[in-house]
C-alpha cells in the first residue's frame, strides 16, 4: 500500500533516491543546488540509508565520481542546477559516452548574465545533445516517480545511458505537495540490483576510456547514436512496467483534452498544470484547444509526436530559454520533426518564463489567442514573447 | 612481439564497437607497435654500462630489453624515445640519437 504525504518535490526526489538503495551519492552542496542533496545527507547521517555520500568541491567532480562509481558497478546518483550544470558540462558528455548510467536530477534554472538563480530552462537546453536520457516532470509525484524509473532504464544493460530528470527549479523543486511513497517491496520488484556488464574489477582487467584517433571515432559516434535510439524501445517498455506496479502510467508525448483540438498548446515541465487550467476554461467555452507536454526530450519521441499532431491545424509551443540567433530551441526542433509530413500543422514559437519570470493563467490564454491569430496570418515575422516588456521585434526567419 | 593477428581500427565497423568503447581483452598493448612515433632512439654504449638496470626501472613502457650477456638495450618497437633512461643512466652510458640520423 502507498503511503500519501506532503513532500517537497526535491524531499520526494531524495526519497525515491533512498528506496532505490543507490550506493554512491555525489553533489556539490553549495548554491545553485537544492533541497536534494541535503536531505540525502540528513539521510545518510542518520543511517536511514546505506550510502557513499561525497561532498564533493564542484559539479565537475560531482559527476566525475559517479562515473567512477559507476565504473565499478556502483548505482550512483547526482544532482545539479543551472551554473552547476554549466561547470559539470565537460563531463556530462564523457558519461553518456562511455555508458555509465548515472541518473542525474536537475532543477532547471537560468544561466547568467545577468546572474540569476531562478527557474528556466536554459540549462537543459544546454545540454540537449550530450546524449543522455532526458525527461520532464509536472508535479511531485512524477518527481518521485521518474527518478525511480530513471534508474530503472538507464542500467537496462539494453540501454546503459545516463538519464537527466528535469524539474523546473522553485516552481517545482521547492514546492510541497502530496505524495504517494510506494512500499520498499514494491519498489524493489520495479528496480534490479544494477549489474553492469563491464565493472572494472582486478579479476577481468579491461580499458575503459581509452582514446579515439580519427579512425575509429566516427564509427564510436555512430554506435552511440544507434544505441541510443534503440533505448526508446526500454523506456517505453519500463514506463508500462511502472504504471503496472504503481498505476501511473507515463508516455513520451502525454495530451490533454487533445481530441479534436484544431490547437494544441505545447510545454514541458511544471507550467503544464497552469496550461490545462486555461484549457479547460477554452474548452467549457467551446474552443477546440488542448495541451501537449512532452515529457521525453531525448531521445526525441518522432513517432509519437507526429502521431499527436495529425489533423491539428495550430501547434504552440511555449519555449524557457532562447537559442541565441535561433529562437525557441523547443519550436526549431518540433518544426523541423514535421518538414517530412504531407499533412502538418503551423508551428508558433513563443518565448516566456526566463529566469524565475511567472507564467500566469492570463499568459496562456494570450499564448492560445495570439498563437492562433498568427498562425492565421503566417507564421514567424515577430520574435513572439509572453510577460516581456517592451514592443514586439521582427524578426527573419 | 605481436603473435597474434593484429587487428587495427580499419577492420571495426561501428557495429563493431564494443558498449562505451570499452576494450574488454586485457594487455593488448603489447599488440601495438607504440613506439612508431618515436622520434629519438636511445643507444647504449656498454663500455660504459655498469649493468646498474636503473633504465629498465625507470622505463615508463617497461621497453627495455635484458639481453643475453646481461647488458640492457631498448626494444624500438615499444620504446617512445622519451628519454627517461638517458636521464637516470649514473654512467651516461645512453646517448638519445635523433631518429633522422640513423
Amino acid at each position: 500500500m502507498s503511503k500519501r504525504v506532503a513532500l517537497e518535490a526535491s524531499h520526494a526526489v531524495a526519497e525515491a533516491v533512498k528506496m532505490a538503495d543507490v550506493d554512491v551519492i555525489a553533489a556539490y552542496p553549495i548554491t545553485p543546488q537544492t533541497h536534494i542533496p541535503e536531505r540525502l545527507a540528513e539521510m545518510v547521517a542518520n543511517g536511514e540509508l546505506r550510502a557513499s555520500y561525497m561532498p564533493v568541491e564542484s559539479e565537475h567532480s560531482a559527476l566525475s565520481a559517479c562515473l567512477g562509481a559507476a565504473s565499478i558497478g556502483a548505482r550512483a546518483f547526482t544532482t545539479t542546477a543551472g551554473q552547476g550544470l554549466e561547470l559539470m558540462h565537460e563531463v556530462v558528455y564523457v558519461a553518456s559516452s562511455m555508458r555509465y548510467p548515472v541518473v542525474m536530477v536537475i532543477c532547471n534554472r537560468a544561466l547568467s548574465a545577468p546572474l540569476s538563480v531562478w527557474g528556466d530552462h536554459s540549462d537543459i537546453m544546454a545540454c540537449r545533445d550530450t546524449g543522455w536520457i532526458q525527461v520532464f516532470c509536472e508535479n511531485n509525484q512524477e518527481a518521485f516517480d521518474l527518478t525511480l524509473w530513471a534508474f530503472r532504464v538507464g542500467e537496462d544493460s539494453r540501454v546503459l545511458f545516463p538519464v537527466m530528470v528535469n524539474l523546473d527549479g522553485f516552481t517545482l523543486s521547492h514546492v510541497i505537495e502530496p505524495v504517494l511513497l510506494p512500499e520498499q517491496s514494491e519498489v524493489d520488484s520495479f528496480l534490479p540490483k544494477f549489474k553492469y556488464p563491464f565493472a572494472l574489477t582486478p579479476d577481468r582487467p579491461m580499458t575503459h576510456g581509452a582514446f579515439g584517433p580519427p579512425d575509429i571515432y566516427s564509427e564510436a559516434k555512430v554506435a552511440q547514436e544507434v544505441a541510443f535510439r534503440k533505448s526508446r524501445e526500454v523506456i517505453l517498455q519500463g514506463w508500462a512496467e511502472f504504471g503496472d506496479i504503481f498505476g501511473r502510467y507515463y508516455s513520451p508525448v502525454e495530451l490533454y483534452k487533445a481530441e479534436g483540438a484544431k490547437t494544441l498548446l505545447l510545454t514541458m515541465g511544471s507550467l503544464g498544470t497552469t496550461a490545462k487550467m486555461v484549457i479547460d476554461e477554452k474548452r467549457e467555452r467551446g474552443e477546440a484547444v488542448g495541451h501537449v507536454g512532452l515529457r521525453l526530450w531525448r531521445p526525441f519521441p518522432f513517432e509519437e509526436f507526429r502521431q499527436a499532431m495529425k489533423g491539428v491545424e495550430t501547434l504552440i509551443v511555449f519555449d524557457r530559454s532562447i537559442s541565441f540567433g535561433m529562437g525557441g530551441a523547443v519550436y526549431a526542433e518540433l518544426r523541423s520533426a514535421l518538414y517530412d509530413e504531407e499533412e502538418r500543422p503551423k508551428v508558433v514559437s513563443i518565448i516566456g518564463g526566463l529566469g524565475g519570470r511567472d507564467v500566469s493563467v492570463k499568459d496562456f490564454e494570450y499564448m492560445l489567442d495570439r498563437g492562433r491569430e498568427v498562425a492565421e496570418r503566417g507564421t514567424g515575422k515577430m520574435l513572439e514573447t509572453v510577460g516581456i516588456r517592451g514592443e514586439m521585434v521582427s524578426i527573419k526567419r | 612481439m605481436a603473435q597474434k593477428k593484429l587487428k587495427t581500427a580499419y577492420d571495426f565497423t561501428w557495429r563493431d564497437m564494443e558498449v562505451g568503447n570499452i576494450i574488454t581483452e586485457a594487455g593488448n598493448a603489447s599488440l601495438r607497435r607504440t613506439g612508431d612515433w618515436r622520434s629519438e632512439r636511445p643507444v647504449v654504449d656498454k663500455a660504459e654500462c655498469s649493468k646498474c638496470a636503473l633504465c629498465w626501472l625507470y622505463c615508463p613502457d617497461g621497453a627495455i630489453k635484458i639481453l643475453d650477456d646481461g647488458y640492457y638495450e631498448a626494444d624500438l618497437y615499444y620504446c617512445k624515445g622519451c628519454g627517461i633512461c638517458a636521464g637516470v643512466c649514473p654512467c651516461d652510458a645512453i646517448t638519445m640519437i635523433e631518429e633522422e640520423e640513423i
